[in-house]
């Protein structure tokens, strides 16, 4: 209902908690995803500065190898499956993706609430297992340690089981959400960047997701049954869980790092007054990176004894992901040359995406190559590489759409230089921190041991050093995003002078998004078309 | 939630017409279906590799499976498909009683299919054909075939189960027909339900050949 006043906001229409809980508005579902996300997010941080904090000298500090073992075991499992696969596509997605479409909602609203059911009963399956004995396999859960291991294995695969089932509604709801219902005038060639992104992701959600599904199922059914499939001693092939788990596992790092790359799309020509440059080269290689990504999973296997021919395939085929992300990256280069470009805090967390993205590509590289992953498979280089695209990447990327679309999802600025200066404090402490590791593992030390030779300490201490700058970088963005809900300047609906159709509804967006239906006539980066004196 | 009226049924607030909320339905039920897919390939992917490492076994292990039951259930569930289709064409037509009893044949061909194959279950179980770790079957010489089991119990389980969701189903749009909720202008959630049954019928069709007929 689009009240007489612009006070009806999605908000304030319907109040109390009652109605946040069952709610069907795609924006309060959104805001839901995010709480929790969050709050999961800081959980896992936490986890990974205990492991810091044990490195900090060889040998034990306060942690056992056992306790060790969770500790990087909730770390990832936290991170990954509860935090940074859902973080942009279920969080801002849910948020953005009707408005920038120009709909009311997305297609199934009670899917959608059910989807966020469905991922916390899920979240929560698995953080039961603190409260029994504990996980210790790593968030990769091989066979046949994840077999034998005395830990409350089966109960993280149901919630792995679970969530994953959530992640295939949310993607499902979004497909059809983009096919059908787009506002009139919004061609395919006039999608905001940021929907392409997540299409494609919600394309690899379909189809992955499944796999990695069932093979979880599979492995509970080895613990529960001892049907053997994974398992050598009754005849089975634990590298066929190895396969099924990347046919998942490395498309899945696409559905972290594509909707970052959607952010920082829309991010990049807004705060540089220009055009995208090349709108469909950059729509075609996400499509390009999407396709890819289900052909390469035997590169996390070159050390597993699959064949010569199988490696040397999979190398090669890996490096054509290279093609693709040079097309975006340099798309996003071009469409700064020449802009008016100002650095406001979501623009310089999309420019230390380009830098933090860009190490995280390259070394990717070196770990595709066959015979310098012989030496760097399973060392530290591997660890600092997976941080900087899925830590560098997509979470710098989530904190610019964060504080980018702030403004429009609160209805609150936030103060633009503290925020400037905590993510100057998160992009500092990210690079103290995986710097050093990748001079580690070059130097052959393997990861995921508490312990290691004495050589090592200066280089894990500067390491130390910067996880907890990071904390006082996020501790700091937290801060100032709450004290601006709560003490924030009002937001005027379009702070950002942008084009895409979320900026053309009042901040915070009424229940229904907009009061008319929003007819497009133009694309989502025409700015050489606004009125001058912007 | 404001509605717009038409009839029975109304459709949500951010759909033009009840056309397009049902054209959105039916994209994303193909989606789900598509899904579906996925979800069943490893198991086929795990019969294929292990099949061809171990062809004997999978020889030997397929000739303790009955045929002829496998093949009865096969039959029943073509008929199912057929009814289903049938009770999906009374619904479109407005043909509430017709709709109603199809849906209920349907239903009850599910719960044969079910029935033939808890007594395959139990036989099996009684022989000791079972998972690789539980097997205790004597009279088999290939060390591997086990592993068949394994497979044969996973993919007929989790078709099984699907059989079981579908009753579920079936049984709810069953009482929403006989409630009138359906009508020539809207049979959305019928058309949804017989693509699915259609689907996991599909499933079975590959199960079976697959499972029984290696000779
Ligand atoms: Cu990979």
């Amino acid at each position: 209902m689009s009240g007489s006043a612009a006070e009806t906001n999605y908000l304030n229409h319907q109040k109390g908690w009652k109605s946040w809980l069952i709610t069907l508005d795609h924006k309060r579902i959104g805001l839901l995803y995010l709480a929790s996300t969050l709050v999961f997010f800081l959980m896992g941080g936490v986890f990974a500065l205990i492991l810091r904090t044990e490195l900090w000298s060889p040998n034990k500090i306060f942690l056992t190898a056992d306790k060790y073992n969770q500790a990087f075991t909730y770390h990832g499992t936290i991170m990954v499956f509860m935090v940074i696969l859902p973080l942009i596509p279920s969080a801002l997605g849910n948020i953005l993706l009707p408005m920038q479409l120009g709909t009311k909602d997305v297609a199934f609203p009670r899917l959608n609430l059910l989807s966020y059911y469905v991922y916390m009963l899920g979240a929560i399956l698995a953080l039961l297992t603190l409260f029994f004995s504990g996980l210790d396999t790593g968030w990769t859960f091989y066979t046949p340690y994840s077999i034998r291991t005395g830990t409350s294995t089966i109960l993280v695969l149901a919630g792995a089981f679970v969530m994953g089932f959530a992640a295939i509604l949310t993607a499902l709801n979004f497909i059809v959400t983009v096919h059908k219902l787009r506002a009139p005038g919004l061609t395919w060639g006039r999608l905001p960047l940021f929907i392409w992104c997540l299409y494609a992701t919600n394309i690899i959600q379909m189809l992955a997701t499944p796999v990695i599904a069932l093979t979880l199922f599979l492995l509970a059914m080895e613990r529960v049954l001892g049907i053997g499939i994974f398992d050598a001693a009754l005849g089975g092939d634990p590298v066929l869980f190895q396969h099924f788990f990347w046919f998942y596992s490395h498309p899945a790092v696409y559905i972290m790092i594509l909707p970052a790359m959607g952010i920082i799309n829309e991010v990049i020509p807004v705060f540089s007054r220009k055009n995208m440059f090349g709108y469909w080269g950059m729509a075609v290689a996400v499509f390009g990176i999407a396709i890819v990504s289900f052909v390469v999973w035997g590169h996390h296997m070159f050390t597993s004894g699959q064949s010569t021919t199988a490696n040397f395939i999979f190398s090669l085929l890996t490096m054509f992901v290279a093609v693709p992300t040079g097309i975006k990256v340099f798309g996003w280069v071009a469409t700064m040359y020449k802009g008016s470009i100002t650095f406001e805090t979501p623009m310089l967390y999309a420019l230390s995406f380009l830098f933090v993205f860009l190490v995280g590509g390259l070394t990717g590289m070196f770990l595709a190559t066959l015979a310098t992953d012989v030496h760097l498979a399973d060392t530290y280089f591997v660890v600092a590489h997976f941080h900087y695209t899925m830590v560098g990447g997509a979470v710098m990327a989530f904190l610019a759409g964060l504080h980018y679309w702030f403004p429009k999802f609160s209805g609150k600025m936030y103060s633009e230089l503290p925020a400037q200066i905590a993510c100057l404090i998160v992009f500092i402490g990210f690079n103290v921190t995986f710097m050093p590791q990748f001079l580690m593992g070059a130097r052959g030390l393997p990861r995921r041991y508490y312990d290691y030779p004495p050589e090592f300490t200066t280089l894990h201490q500067i390491s130390t050093v910067g996880a907890y700058i990071i904390a006082i970088g996020v501790a700091m963005t937290f801060w100032v995003l709450i004290y601006a809900i709560f003490k924030g300047k009002k937001a005027s609906s379009n702070p950002w002078n942008a084009i895409t159709l979320e900026w053309q509804t009042t901040s915070p967006p009424y229940h229904e998004n907009f009061e008319v239906e929003p007819v497009v006539t133009t694309g989502p980066y025409d700015f050489h078309l606004l009125e001058k004196g912007d | 939630m404001t509605n717009v009226e038409t009839g029975k049924h109304q459709y949500a607030h951010h759909f033009k017409s009840a056309y397009h909320e049902f054209d959105s339905c039916k994209v994303g039920m193909w989606l789900f279906l598509l899904q579906e897919v996925l979800f069943f390939a490893p198991l086929f992917v795990g019969y294929a590799i292990l099949r061809i490492l171990y062809p004997d076994a999978f020889w030997e292990a397929s000739h303790l499976l009955d045929w002829k039951l496998g093949a009865l259930n096969t039959i029943v569930l073509i008929t199912s498909s057929l009814t289903m289709a049938l009770a999906v064409n009374a619904s479109q037509r407005g043909l509430k009683d017709k709709s109603v009893i199809y849906l209920a044949l349907t239903i009850i061909l599910a719960l044969v299919f079910l029935i033939v194959k808890y007594f395959e279950y139990t036989h099996k179980i009684h022989d000791g054909l079972l998972p690789a770790s539980l097997y205790s079957y004597e009279g088999t010489i290939h060390p591997k075939t086990p592993l068949f089991f394994s497979i044969y119990f996973m993919m007929t389980g989790l078709h099984g189960f699907h059989i079981l969701i579908g009753i579920g189903v079936l049984i709810w749009i069953m009482l929403r027909a006989k409630r009138g909720d359906f009508g020539t202008d809207y049979y959305t959630p019928v058309e949804m339900t017989g693509l699915y049954w259609h689907f996991v019928d599909l499933v079975w069709i590959y199960l079976f050949p697959l499972l029984y007929l290696i000779r």
